[in-house]
């Protein structure tokens, strides 16, 4: 198994939040949850770390992990987007979009742009149906977008940085 | 305790509240198929994830077909087996597998033995209406088992033996959909995992997705060799099951069989590992003894309990899980590798072969063994102790391939001096039969007098976790004895928090001991089967003039001609060895 590298600091806080959840192996999405929300990703070192605070194998944090395609073994963007491809977004355009942006930002789904601003992944419903084709840039939420919107979607996190669409 | 009244096929019936449709219908001999479902009754093993929807039975007055292996029988219930609707949905279900399952059944290693095949064998399938993507998964080879999860029917069977059973926790399912494939973490494989080999995820497997590797055609090479000389020793449990490849009911005890076709397939000598089982325990019972009298005359360092070693996959279980542990198991080598030290060293010696021109197979009850016979330290200049490791099975291929008439065979002898043995060793191959060995022998030595009755019952049985104290004359020995790593981690736990009451403990890694070994014929789940082997070597054990391995005469000879005494130091050096920290 591959040793733990993991700054000490990194190991602190996966700790606190398994703390936080009593070491409950039930808890497990949960910790995986926020463990990424302070992460942005979950690397292997950092499951090993998980199932050894709540004791359990190592291969079920990793079931877990890829179950969910919101949990992500890759190091995201500093403005991760995502494009749901749920039936009513489909339908309404999304795949059109996700060229867009792939064409654009020269990356595939799962990738992050060269400078390490922007990563790509494509989600299932998110539950906004009614907005679709729904796109979503940390925290927030674009909907009804066209291919044609997305150069200016990705300009508005070119120049500053919106502090509140920020990942939390 | 309420009681359910039902009927099925309109046969009325009274089960138990909590009763399966399964368990109710099989009560009254209405087989209905299964696929994902496993139940090891007795062991509290059971696997039941409801996935794969073979087992539906029609309920009258209900809209769907009910899974009868995870659905309770209720009051009035009206069930049809059979019903058309039932074996219209069964089949197509097994068409849906088979849409995403090679068409490899001609040339598969579980071909004869797999519950698919036999379920569309069964269902009568005689097309594959569905056409739909085939999933591709990259195939992992380990030194001791091989998986091919295109074969996969995501059971997860092996994930209730690895996880539930064993408490390795290597196997989960990993991905979703279409992608879903059970798998150790990060995909690694198998061999960088902490995977024991122990095989017991093989054993189980209802398809050809996971099997061990064969060594089969490597053998026949050897044996077709004229520069060699092939030495092969059988393992005690092999013994007891063998028979059941053949269509002997299970039980059926094969020893003078197995050896005649040994002989026949052309090995050069016919040896036997019950041999080593006596030597083991004449270097482990001497290590406990003394230990235990270090710890009598008051040294307050001494590790106890002791550990039996004898099976691999519990080794390397404790060299991932326990590492702190390491120095309390028995430095005694397994059987297995005494045996091919030996064979290389003093039979080589006596015989003036060459160690290259020497090769050792063994027939073992194990997956794990073919691991253990590839360790470093199990090895001279690259030279393996024990070159070939096969499983029962794979020596019924040999057999096979080679028209031998298995049942029609004489019975025939072990040759020596590597082939006596006395009813110590054969009783190894059980649960429990390690460490009644070990008293047998310890009990004479310690005390110096002879021991009046042989048979320990309070060692034997089933049952997970046992313990029993024997009186070593007026010295009171507490014994614990564990089979499947789960029962054993419990011991495990007990050292390591210093709570421990033991003296010794016996651990095996498979359900039964090696009797329920990888490597057996397959049980499909009965394990009535795996009593009848235990029987067996009991009763063995029972037929044999010396039933004490101090008392086998070429043990002594052994000893005399060349080791010197337990635990000397060519003993040390040929027949002990060191534990790693895996974690
Ligand atoms: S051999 Fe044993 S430890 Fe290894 S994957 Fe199978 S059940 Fe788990
Ligand atoms: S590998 Fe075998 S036992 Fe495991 S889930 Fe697949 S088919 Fe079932
Ligand atoms: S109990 Fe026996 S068959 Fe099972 S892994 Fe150990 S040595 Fe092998
Ligand atoms: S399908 Fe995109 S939000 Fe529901
Ligand atoms: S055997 Fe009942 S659901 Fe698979």
């Amino acid at each position: 198994m591959p040793k733990i590298k993991l700054a000490e600091k990194t190991i602190t806080q996966i700790k606190e939040v398994c703390a936080k959840f009593n070491h409950e192996e039930g808890e497990l999405i949960n910790v995986l949850h926020q463990v990424q929300g302070r992460l942005g990703y979950l690397p292997a070192e950092v499951q090993e770390v998980i199932a050894r605070e709540l004791n359990m194998s190592v291969a079920k944090v990793y079931g877990v992990v890829t179950f969910y395609s919101f949990f992500t073994m890759l190091p995201q963007g500093e403005f991760p987007i995502s494009i749901c491809m749920g039936t009513a977004c489909y339908v309404r355009g999304a795949e059109q979009v996700l060229s867009e942006f792939k064409r654009q930002l020269k990356i595939e789904v799962g990738e992050t742009s060269a400078d390490g601003k922007f990563s790509l992944s494509s989600l299932r419903c998110v539950g906004a149906c009614g907005l679709a084709p729904v796109v979503t840039v940390g925290e927030k939420v674009y909907g009804r977008v066209s291919p044609q919107q997305v150069s200016k979607i990705i300009a508005e996190y070119q120049e500053g940085c919106p502090a509140e669409s920020k990942s939390a | 305790m309420e009681m359910i009244n039902l009927t099925i096929d309109n046969k009325s019936i009274v089960v138990k509240k909590g009763t399966t449709i399964l368990e109710a219908a099989a009560s009254i001999g209405v087989d209905i198929p299964t696929l994902c479902h496993m139940h090891l009754h007795d062991m509290n093993i059971e696997n039941k994830p409801g996935g794969c929807r073979v087992c539906v039975v029609e309920v009258k007055g209900r809209r769907n077909l009910a899974p009868a292996c995870c659905t309770e029988a209720t009051e009035g219930m009206e069930i049809s087996s059979h019903s058309i609707r039932a074996i219209n949905a069964r089949r197509t279900i097994v068409e849906l597998i088979l849409s995403d399952h090679p068409s490899d059944c001609l040339v598969c290693a579980k071909s004869g033995n797999c519950e698919l095949q036999d379920l569309a064998h069964h269902l009568g399938i005689r097309e594959i209406h569905y056409q739909g993507e085939q999933s591709h998964y990259r195939e992992d080879t380990s030194p001791a088992i091989i998986r091919e999860m295109d074969k996969c029917i995501l059971c997860r069977r092996c994930e209730t033996m690895c996880n539930e059973v064993q408490t390795v926790g290597v196997l989960s399912t990993i991905n979703r959909g279409f992608e879903a494939v059970v798998s150790p973490a990060f995909e690694m494989n198998l061999d960088h995992s902490s995977c024991t080999y122990c095989g017991q995820c093989v054993a189980v497997c209802p398809t050809g997705a996971l099997t061990e590797v064969d060594q089969t055609g490597a053998v026949i090479r050897a044996l077709s060799d004229p520069e060699k000389t092939v030495v092969v020793q059988t393992a005690p449990a092999v013994r007891a099951a063998l028979g059941e490849e053949f269509g002997l009911p299970a039980g059926t005890l094969v020893t003078g069989k197995m050896a005649a076709a040994l002989r026949r397939l052309g090995f050069n000598y016919v040896f036997d590992t019950d041999f080593a089982a006596d030597l083991t325990i004449m270097e482990e019972g001497t290590e406990l003894l003394e230990r235990l009298n270090k710890y009598l005359a008051g040294d307050q360092n001494v590790k106890l309990p002791i550990l039996t070693s004898c099976c691999p996959a519990w080794v390397k279980f404790f060299e991932h899980h326990f590492p702190e542990l390491k120095d309390i198991p028995s430095t005694a080598r397994s059987p297995q590798q005494m045996f091919g030290s030996i064979a290389k060293t003093y039979f080589a010696d006596k015989m003036q072969v060459k160690r290259e021109n020497l090769v050792v197979v063994s027939i073992m009850p194990c997956v794990a063994k073919k691991y253990e016979s590839s360790r470093e330290e199990f090895s001279v200049d690259g030279n393996p102790d024990v070159d070939y490791a096969l499983t029962t099975r794979e020596l019924a291929q040999l057999i096979n391939l080679a028209n031998i008439d298995f049942k029609s065979l004489p019975d025939e002898e072990f040759d020596q001096p590597l082939g006596e043995s006395t009813g110590a060793g054969v009783i190894f191959g059980t649960t429990g039969g390690v460490i009644e060995a070990a008293v047998r022998t310890a009990y004479e030595v310690q005390t110096g007098k002879s021991l009046d009755r042989l048979d320990f019952e309070e060692l034997r049985g089933m049952e997970g976790l046992r313990k029993a104290t024997i009186d070593f004359d007026g010295l009171p020995i507490n014994i614990g004895i564990a089979h499947g790593l789960g029962n054993a981690r419990k011991l495990l736990e007990e050292i390591k928090n210093g709570k421990s009451e033991f003296h010794a403990i016996e651990i095996m890694s498979c359900p039964g001991g090696c009797i329920g070994g990888g490597g057996q014929p397959y049980h499909h789940g009965n394990v009535e089967i795996l009593k009848k082997r235990q029987k067996a070597l009991y009763a063995e054990d029972q037929s044999k003039t010396i039933r004490k391995s101090h008392e086998n005469p070429y043990i002594k000879k052994l000893y005399e001609e060349f080791l010197g005494e337990p635990l000397s130091d060519k003993a040390h050096h040929l027949l002990h060895t060191e534990y790693f920290d895996r974690s």
